[in-house]
């Protein structure tokens, strides 16, 4: 059979001679390899101050979005919440009362809207749910906290900042 | 001289506490502060060589086989079988005659002259070394033979199958 | 003894002390950059500029973590454990010869805490009296991991004491005495007499087995196998925490420090550097010879940690196979070339 590549070698079962024996050479040898890397330059990213690019797929921490007008797009009509796998999403829906027309896009709106990101597997199904194009994971690594309460994130985390403040 | 003393007391209490030591760990432990209190007789005596040999031969060696076997074997109070009245009796006859002789042996050194004395150099490396290697050379390769005998033998009591290994 | 030669003896002490223990806090430092090093990684740099401060955030950190002793661990042993693991690791620095006399006035001041006249084998009696502390630790702890690590240490130990001491018997055929001042002092300069002065010109096989044996008697890896993580968790030091753990492992850089100058005083020729005479003054080159010591110490202990993220442990039976069946024979074989060469060659 024509070989894949050119890495192919035969294994000689030869019996080792006696400098070979002593393991000298291949200590050097290993010395050698390992000395070369010590002047190599570090892969290493310093994180917090130093961030790596993320692919465009990649799904980070959720993000609430608004339309062009800076509505919020969400109905609260609990798709995400239902199609969710790891039963992160809760809401409490809210009709929109007169002179919230600029807040909320139509007339039924989340009130209260929280993701557990302790129960979150960032599976992206709820934007995939999603029939407004209102939430997205498109935010960064969710951050580390000491309490676990403090991993429901609110509608204060969660929602896109005002378009023009 | 009240050096001496001391030493020589700390000798004894050690090793009273290494045959009163309930715990066999703990015994090997007083046997090695007793070697230690020889080398410190060794050095009180200028004989530099004998101690540093003692500490590392008696103490750094021998002593940490010892405490490497009775950690591995499981001795617990339970365990331990009452010793019938023969072994007893024998024991005391054992001990008995093996202070006769140390009896003697002293009683003899009383009237020797101790090489020691006539030379108080004696204990250093090089002096030490001449000494044994010239008028004492017989006894010493005698010992080493001896010494070679019992390692051979050690190996073939380990050895359980000659026809195996042979 | 005068009082002022008292007195700088007891300063030289401290001094010796001192840098043993920075030198083993920082060897921390810098095994942790090395190893970061030869694996294409930083390393600790969070501590101060590039980490720097590390030893003593660890060292602060070992000192306020809480301790902890088993209930059903003898408690005085289990103490006395790693003090006698320090103890030791620290007394070994007495006889090395640091470097040649300074003259300060009428003062003449030997940089050697004591020159006794059987220097090497007290280095031996301290490191043979090093296992103690790791057999006495890991039998305290009543744990079966830290027991085997004490058993595999103590045996360890005591199979490379052998072929060590079989090693220098070959360099004392060379060198003719004991005392590790009049060792240095014969490896004068660099070359001397048509060939290198320094002893691992005249004894290289002699200094192989050596720096195996050593490798061996400091539990470094290659031969880590008393702490042994993979199989026995931590090995003799399972059950330790707080400073006591950090005494374990404070000995065991401190006794690589001393080590690596026991190596480069027999072998590498101590305090002595080429071209020393070209240097007239007596001071100047006992201060440059104190430099060029520690730059050799330095460059084992480097060595030591170079090893140490290259060579994979070794084998337990793999371990007695090589310490018996190989470097006994050749320490032999060694001794019995030199003989041969000092009655028939050197005459």
């Amino acid at each position: 059979m024509e070989p894949l590549s050119n890495k192919r070698k035969a294994v000689d079962n030869k019996p080792l001679n006696l400098l070979e024996r002593s393991y000298l050479p291949a200590i050097v040898k290993g010395l050698g390899i390992t000395m070369s890397h010590f002047f190599k330059k570090p892969v290493t990213i310093s994180y917090p101050e130093q961030k790596r690019e993320f692919s465009e797929n990649f799904r980070g921490m959720h993000s609430l979005k608004r339309d062009e007008n800076g509505k919020e797009r969400c109905t609260a009509c609990g798709l995400c919440a239902l199609s969710c796998p790891a039963e992160a999403i809760t809401m409490i829906a809210a009709e929109r009362q007169p002179g919230e027309e600029n807040l909320y896009r139509e007339e039924k709106y989340a009130a209260v809207y929280e993701i557990n990101m302790l129960r979150c597997i960032f599976c992206g199904l709820c934007e995939e749910a999603c029939p407004k194009e209102a939430i997205y994971l498109d935010g960064d690594i969710v951050p580390s906290d000491y309490l676990r309460k403090d991993f429901i994130y609110g509608k204060d985390k969660l929602v896109e900042a005002p378009l023009n403040q | 001289m009240n050096t001496f003393y001391f030493i020589a007391f700390l000798s004894v209490f050690f090793a009273i506490l290494v045959i009163s030591a309930k715990n066999p760990v703990h015994s090997i432990l007083y046997l090695i502060l007793t070697f230690f209190t020889f080398t410190v007789h060794y050095i009180l005596l200028n004989a530099q060589f004998l101690a540093i040999v003692n500490f590392i031969v008696y103490m750094g060696a021998i002593l940490v086989l010892f405490l490497y076997t009775l950690m591995l074997m499981n001795l617990n109070k339970e365990s331990e079988q009452p010793k019938s009245n023969l072994i007893k009796i024998a024991a005391v006859i054992g001990g008995g005659c093996f202070l006769v002789t140390i009896v003697a042996a002293l009683r003899t050194f009383g009237h020797s002259e101790p090489v020691i004395l006539k030379d108080p150099n004696l204990g250093l490396v090089k002096n030490l070394g001449k000494t044994l290697f010239n008028e004492y050379l017989l006894p010493f390769e005698i010992s080493s033979v001896l010494l070679l005998s019992a390692m051979v033998g050690a190996v073939l009591l380990a050895t359980k199958d000659p026809k195996t290994t042979a | 003894m005068a009082l002022a030669d008292i007195i700088i003896k007891f300063i030289l002490v401290i001094i010796i002390f001192a840098i043993s223990l920075v030198i083993a806090m920082y060897s921390t430092y810098a095994e942790r950059k090395f190893a970061a090093f030869f694996q294409d990684r930083i390393g600790p740099n969070r501590a101060g500029p590039w980490g720097i401060l590390q030893p003593l955030a660890d060292g602060g950190k070992m000192f306020l973590k809480e301790e902890i002793i088993p209930t059903n661990s003898s408690g005085f042993l289990f103490i006395v454990g790693p003090s006698l693991a320090i103890m030791t690791a620290c007394i070994g620095s007495a006889v090395i010869p640091w470097g040649q006399q300074l003259v300060i006035g009428t003062h003449v001041i030997d940089l050697q805490v004591a020159d006794i006249n059987v220097g090497i084998l007290y280095i031996f009696g301290v490191v043979s009296l090093g296992v103690y502390g790791i057999m006495i630790g890991g039998w305290a702890s009543n744990n079966k991991y830290s027991l085997l690590g004490a058993i595999r240490a103590a045996s360890q130990n005591i199979s490379y004491e052998i072929s060590m001491g079989l090693s220098i018997i070959a360099l004392l055929l060379v060198t003719g005495t004991l005392s590790l001042r009049q060792i240095a002092e014969q490896q004068h300069g660099f070359w001397a007499n048509g060939w290198f002065s320094w002893n691992f010109f005249k004894q290289p096989l002699g200094f192989l087995l050596f720096i195996v044996c050593a490798f061996a008697e400091t539990n470094r890896s290659p031969f880590d196998l008393p702490e042994c993580e993979t199989e026995l968790v931590g090995g003799y030091h399972t059950e330790y925490s707080s400073m006591k753990l950090g005494f374990y492992l404070f000995a065991e850089y401190i006794n690589m420090f001393i080590s690596s100058a026991v190596m480069a005083t027999l072998y590498f020729g101590g305090y002595n550097f080429p071209f020393m005479d070209l240097i007239h003054s007596p001071n100047l080159v006992a201060i440059i010879g104190v430099v060029a010591l520690f730059a050799k110490i330095f460059f084992f202990i480097f060595f030591f940690m170079w090893v140490r993220w290259t060579i994979p442990r070794f084998r337990y039976d793999q371990l007695m196979d090589l310490g018996w069946k190989t470097l006994i024979p050749l320490a032999i074989a060694n001794i019995i070339i030199t003989g041969l060469w000092i009655t028939f060659i050197r005459g």
